[in-house]
């Protein structure tokens, strides 16, 4: 069975919530949504106080080509727009919108009919691109990377296959095993349309062979659609890293940055997006919401549910039966590479694929103990980094040693830290490591 | 024995060339350094701390004899030695000393335990740089000291140390050179380097939150809003700026008269070093007293706003008869 070839660990699956069926979440009293929902410029509201918004309507448009712009995903008014604490931790420019019922703008379609690409042949590349441009549509694997620039490949560059990132690699979450479970037609169709919007004849969708029912779900509908082959993929962490999953379905591989997917013949996009970028071009519907995995150990329910965008995870934790008492850390996504929250009245976002709740036990992060030197971290990074090195040289500050020791390549999977029997932090220092590096990177192109 | 000669004479020969070359070559490429700059490095402390933003002690030295060749050595100061080290470098030179007040490093918080009370507990790597990654922090402070002691880590005079019931750092303004390295190293730019007063007394605003009122009162007991009622007392010497909801006192215009000290509705803004305050009426409620009560000390130390002083009392009275 295929997998990407160096490093990679294999943490409990935890997968609590996989037998759950996706469940609508209910609307929100009030929902907050946030200006940076996605990496690149901030989005720029076009609303103000006191407007009259419905499902659908345009809160705020792109701020740049590296951006995407926000709808509102509910009916009400506009009650401020002032800041609001996000999931990153900081107070933000954010939108606050007061629900009153449920209206949705007329050119969106609801209804459950599928539409199938060769329903609609007047749809061009360019169409495609253009829609789901202005849906407002970003990576949902969490990296919320604009999705029309990745369709957009830079000159010179052309596109050979588009891989489908369904492997959910993360422990615990479920929302892309239930997604292609009950919507795989309406993927298919999506990946249709990406391979279309980039000009491809190949499709691979990579799913880990954890997901047997959705292998095999998956492998009997693509044979309906040409072009489309189902990838099982072994088991292991982090398989859904872009670079990781282009090694393991195509076995090409990328090279360090400035270099990316598109310079191997790659586009990488989540099934998530793929099942949003269906509903955008088909069905004119905006990315108004997204299914979130709301589980851990102690939560009576864990569930995933289809909840409005802006919705404030208390809310998500209240219809999974409640915060339970022993409740340790709140991470928003996954515990590998997820962030843990401050505050519950964080409001979810484009990214947010999941919450879990820790027990205290599992949060209890151990007193890191002097590095022994087992090279454990080494032989568990996928990029092939030495993470106790750059951990070091990041606590010392010595970042031209950083950057000659590929710094920037790390993408802050955290198999080194999982790994580490001293628990030390390595990712923690790499991190910082890695932002002060790529800062000076910048300067020192801009001079 | 005539191969012993041959040996010695050639030997001899070449010994004589070489140094016939050594010697043309010193002379052709010798480099000449200014006497001064060793003699200017002698004096100085030789902590090469890069406090003075020159690459240590000789680096300085270096510096300081290009000032004087070009005719001043203002803004050459050495935090460690300060003004008489200076005043001997500046003998050296045969210049006269740029004259440099003593600086401190304040750190610019006030966000105590109490003030304002931890929401969650940060249990990553113990490093305030690491802590300012993931956002907040543990207060809900995005502005305010993180708490892990960066900047104990980085003073190499052992002069700042956390204080374990506040969780904060506090300066020992004996030991403290300003050399900066605790300004650079907190991730939030806390620590200022200031100058440090006559007798040390300075009147600083011990926050760094440029948060609006509303968000920066609801976080933290003690942090400036940017209501701008200090900057109103001080219309006089206009010493105190509002800059994104943040007050900041410029320590060469004020006057330490301390009525900002008192206008502050949060009390965010503190004197150091002052005299303890004496008590103004006979027998008045001491917390209440406490704080306005400075008027008595002012009135000695600043004698053209003695006048002043007795208008502020009437409030105190008020305060404890109340």
């Amino acid at each position: 069975m295929k997998t990407f070839r160096i490093g990679g660990v294999h943490p409990a699956e935890n997968k609590l919530s996989a037998a759950s069926p996706i469940r609508k979440a209910q609307l929100p009293k009030q929902a907050v949504f946030s200006m940076f929902q996605h990496i690149g410029a901030p989005a720029k509201p076009v609303v103000k106080k006191g407007d009259e918004v419905k499902v659908g309507t345009l809160l705020a448009e792109a701020g740049g080509f590296v951006s995407a712009p926000v709808y509102s995903s509910v009916s009400g008014k506009v009650s401020k727009v002032d800041v609001a604490l996000d999931a990153s931790g900081t107070r933000r420019p954010a939108i606050y919108v007061d629900v009153e019922g449920d209206e949705w703008e007329d050119s969106i379609d609801r209804s459950e009919t599928l539409v199938r690409l060769s329903d609609r042949p007047d749809l061009d590349a360019k169409t495609i691109v253009e829609k789901i441009k202005n849906a407002g549509i970003v990576g949902l694997g969490g990296a919320t990377f604009p999705c029309h620039v990745k369709l957009t490949p830079p000159p010179g560059c052309k596109a050979e296959c588009v891989i489908i990132n369904a492997v959910e690699c993360e422990p615990y979450l479920t929302a892309d095993h239930r997604l292609m479970l009950e919507h795989a037609d309406e993927i298919l169709v999506g990946v249709e349309l990406i391979m279309k919007a980039v000009d491809v004849k190949r499709g691979y969708i990579g799913i880990e062979n954890n997901k047997p029912d959705a292998i095999r779900l998956m492998t009997e509908k693509a044979a309906g659609h040409e072009g489309i082959e189902v990838v099982p993929l072994k088991v292991k962490y982090p398989q859904g890293g872009e670079k990781q999953l282009i090694d393991a379905v195509i076995g090409r591989q990328v090279p360090a940055p400035p270099a990316i997917p598109i310079n191997v013949g790659a586009v990488v996009q989540n099934v998530g997006t793929a099942f949003a970028i269906y509903e955008a071009v088909m069905k004119n519907k905006p990315l108004i919401d997204r299914i979130i995995t709301v589980t851990g150990k102690s939560v009576k329910q864990p569930s995933n549910l289809l909840a409005r965008l802006g919705t404030p995870f208390q809310q998500l934790i209240d219809e999974c039966g409640g915060l339970p008492e022993d409740t340790g850390k709140i991470i928003g996504g996954g515990p590998m590479m997820g962030k843990a929250l401050i505050s519950l009245e964080v409001p979810m976002t484009k990214g947010s694929s999941g919450l879990l709740l820790m027990t205290e036990e599992e949060a209890r992060r151990t007193a890191p103990q002097p590095c022994i030197r087992c090279a454990k971290c080494v032989s568990a990074c996928p990029m092939g980094l030495e993470p106790y090195l750059l951990s070091k040289v990041s606590e010392k500050q010595m970042w031209d040693k950083a950057e000659a020791e590929d710094i920037t390549s790390c993408i802050e999977c955290g198999s080194c830290q999982f790994t580490c029997p001293s628990n030390r932090p390595l990712l923690d220092m790499i991190r910082v490591g890695k932002s002060t590096v790529m800062g000076i990177i910048k300067s020192r192109a801009a001079k | 024995m005539n191969l012993i000669l041959i040996a010695v004479i050639v030997l001899g020969a070449i010994g004589l060339v070489s140094a016939l070359v050594l010697f043309l070559a010193s002379h052709k490429f010798a480099v000449h350094e200014d006497p001064r700059i060793a003699q200017v490095a002698e004096v100085l402390p030789q902590a090469n701390c890069g406090g003075c933003g020159f690459p240590g002690c000789s680096g300085f030295a270096a510096a300081c004899v290009k000032a004087a060749d070009a005719g001043s050595l203002e803004g050459k100061s050495c935090p460690v030695g300060g003004q008489p080290v200076m005043e001997q470098v500046a003998g050296i030179l045969g210049m006269a000393a740029a004259s440099s007040a003593p600086k401190v490093a304040v750190v610019r918080c006030n966000g105590t335990c109490e003030n304002r009370p931890r929401l969650v507990s940060f249990d990553g790597a113990q490093s305030c740089r690491v802590q300012n990654m993931t956002g907040m922090g543990e207060t809900g402070c995005a502005y305010g000291c993180l708490g892990c002691g960066d900047c104990v880590k980085a003073c190499q005079f052992d002069a700042i140390h956390m204080n374990p019931e506040t969780g904060l750092p506090e300066v020992d303004e004996d030991k403290c050179t300003a050399c900066g390295a605790c300004s650079k190293a907190c991730p939030r730019g806390i620590i200022e380097i200031r100058l440090k007063g006559p007798k040390g007394r300075r009147v600083v605003v011990l926050c760094n939150n440029k948060d609006k009122g509303a968000v920066a009162n609801k976080v933290c007991k003690a942090s400036c809003i940017g209501c701008a009622k200090c900057v109103k007392t001080c219309e006089k010497f206009e010493a105190i700026t509002l800059v994104n909801n943040l007050a900041y006192i410029d320590a060469e215009k004020c006057k330490m008269c301390r009525k900002c000290e008192e206008a502050c509705p949060k009390h965010a803004i503190h004197g150091f070093n002052f005299p303890p305050k004496k008590v103004v009426s006979d027998a008045p409620a001491k917390p209440v007293a406490e704080k306005p009560a400075a008027e008595a000390p002012v009135k000695n130390e600043a004698g053209p706003k003695a006048a002043d002083a007795p208008v502020q009392e009437s409030p105190v009275i008020n305060n404890v008869t109340q």
